[in-house]
């Protein structure tokens, strides 16, 4: 069991050598011909924890992942993944990595052990740990009593736990989850959530993209707002939340041109608020006390500050 | 874990793509297999009773045995041309495994390598099916047969590594029409398998030598008719060739399509 280094330390001032990042990118840049995918990232995941990748659809999370598995080459920028530089050791990295992409890309046909046993000795598993280590993943994904049968006839959170549990099958030191819960049922989700939050106890290095608020807000440690291919603001929720919603914030609800009027308003007298849907919320609202308008008044939330960061490119 | 070098085709990536391929094979064999046999067996008997019956030799060697002989190289082909290009886009473009194995420290050069083997040697034992259904149209067993699968290996694995990358340069199945017909079927066509080029205008005849099948088709029949050492060596060099530029060709468009 290894302690998990505090959310305090600061990632722009590394201290002693020994306490390298899991996962360093910076200044990375990926283009697919005019489109700018990565646009300047700027990346540090602290070894031990879980840090969530949280955008919008198209702010380049799968891109930032698959230049972390060599699958993608940046155009500029350096990246380094435990300690060893991509590209050139990007295969040094990958044996140390488990990867769960965001869509099935399992050999149906196979049945279930078949799929263990393959990417076993793709993973370079000893022949000697072999047996033992497809029981575990076997048994970590709860698929014990389907490991005959083809992987095709498993219900789609099965084959969510299958993918999870083939990333796993080397005991991987970072495990990279590119949405892992998007399209699941509620009990599924809450199933793969319990499931990664086990991996980080265990020590694992878990860096997870997603664009659900509340699986970052509840899994992560730390959290990297990414939009438009770069980092716009990065902590635990808590530090976010503080820094970019403040304490409490209201929502005032209204027509359109009422939420419209008042918009100008508080952007000429300096409020900060974001929209969100039939109402207008005012952020920061414990510090502006008496210059907010009447409304229902809640604790700041991630979602808050995830619309206010990202939410003008997705409107 | 057995220490990892990068940039290199190592033996522990390439023995996993052998067993990925080889257990896929474990679910699928009495398919492929029976495809694999019965179609150059039918094209064999069919040319055999049907062509045979209007020519009875040719070039001193009985039709059906001249065909016979021919037809491992078509075996061969079809065996590893159709499989590397069909699996290689389903395994890219559907399936997506590709990427899962490229996830793990394993490489596109490992994947080509590791699949074009695979399908190589299987090709190369399929294709002696036909020689074994000639046999029993009287053709003589001769010791010099035993390189018969040895020399289909060697085919199979430079048209594994065609259709790898005949599979890296389309995005549906329908872009194989254009490989189907442009490229195999002239191939198939030239290659001295139904009737010998010797009559054949010599710029046909000359182009003839670029096509690997034909190499494959003439080293076959020297193994059932009389070796002639100095034109087989060349044929295999031809053939060892043909799978090193295939080799390739496959690695660099693969590549391109798997590594953005």
């Amino acid at each position: 069991m290894q302690v998990r280094s505090s959310p305090s330390v600061s990632a722009t001032a590394p201290g002693p050598p020994a306490v390298a990042a899991a996962v360093s990118m910076r200044g990375v840049v990926k283009r697919f011909g005019d489109v700018v995918a990565v646009d300047g990232l700027d990346l540090e995941v602290p070894t031990g924890l879980c840090f969530g990748l949280l955008g919008p659809n198209g702010a380049g999370k799968s891109t930032t992942m698959r230049i972390l598995t060599g699958q993608a080459v940046a155009d500029a920028g350096s990246v380094d993944v435990l300690g060893h530089h991509l590209p050139s050791e990007s295969k040094l990295a990958r044996a140390r990595m488990g990867v769960c992409p965001q869509e099935s890309n399992l050999d149906v046909d196979l049945g279930v052990r078949d799929v263990l046993d393959v990417f076993a000795r793709m993973y370079r598993v000893p022949a000697a740990r072999r047996a033992a280590a497809v029981e575990r993943a076997l048994a970590l994904a709860g698929l014990d009593q389907r490991a005959r049968d083809r992987a095709v006839t498993l219900s789609g959170g099965m084959q969510r736990r299958l993918l999870i549990a083939r990333a796993l099958i080397h005991e991987p030191e970072i495990v990279l989850l590119d949405e892992p819960t998007v399209g699941l049922d509620p009990q599924i989700r809450q199933e793969l959530w319990s499931l990664i939050v086990g991996l980080r106890e265990q020590g694992t290095t878990v860096l997870m993209s997603t664009h659900y608020i509340e699986e970052a807000e509840r899994l992560a440690d730390r959290v990297a707002i990414v939009s438009a291919g770069r980092v716009v603001a990065e902590g635990s929720p808590g530090e976010l939340i503080q820094a970019h919603a403040g304490r409490e914030v209201v929502d005032v609800f209204g027509s359109a041109a009422e939420l419209a009027s008042l918009r100008r308003s508080a952007i000429a007298s300096g409020l900060p608020t974001r929209r969100s849907g039939p109402a207008l919320t005012y952020l920061h609202a414990d510090s502006y006390d008496g210059r907010v308008p009447e409304g229902v008044r809640r604790n700041a939330t991630l979602e808050d500050v995830f619309v206010r960061l990202t939410g003008d490119y997705v409107e | 874990m057995s220490a990892l070098r990068p940039g290199r085709v190592e033996a522990p990536a390439l023995a996993a793509v052998w067993v990925r391929e080889w257990t896929v094979f474990k679910y699928y064999w009495r398919t492929r297999t029976f495809a694999a046999i019965v179609e150059p067996v039918i094209t064999l008997l069919a040319f055999g009773f049907g062509f045979g019956k209007l020519v009875s030799h040719v070039e001193g060697i009985p039709y059906i045995q001249f065909v016979g002989t021919g037809a491992v190289a078509t075996a061969v082909l079809f065996s590893a041309v159709f499989s590397s290009m069909f699996d290689a886009l389903y395994k890219r473009r559907y399936q997506r495994v590709y990427d899962a194995m490229l996830a793990a420290p394993v490489d596109v050069d490992e994947i080509v390598t590791g699949e074009s083997l695979f399908l190589g040697v299987r090709a190369g034992l399929y294709g002696v099916a036909p020689l074994v259904v000639a046999f029993a149209f009287g053709l003589k067993p001769e010791p010099a047969m035993v390189l018969v699968p040895f020399i289909g290996v060697l085919t199979g694995i430079g048209f594994a590594a065609l259709g790898m990358w005949f599979a890296a340069m389309v995005s549906t199945y329908d872009g194989f029409s254009y490989v189907i017909s442009g490229v195999i079927t002239p191939l198939f066509l030239v290659a001295g398998t139904f009737f010998p080029l010797t009559r054949m205008p010599e710029w046909l005849r000359s182009l003839a030598q670029l096509n690997p099948l034909y190499h494959c088709v003439e080293l076959v029949r020297h193994c059932a008719f009389g070796l002639d050492p100095l034109a087989d060596v060349v044929h295999v060099a031809a053939l060892c060739a043909f799978a090193v530029v295939a080799w390739g060709l496959a690695v660099w468009r693969s590549r391109a399509k798997l590594i953005l």
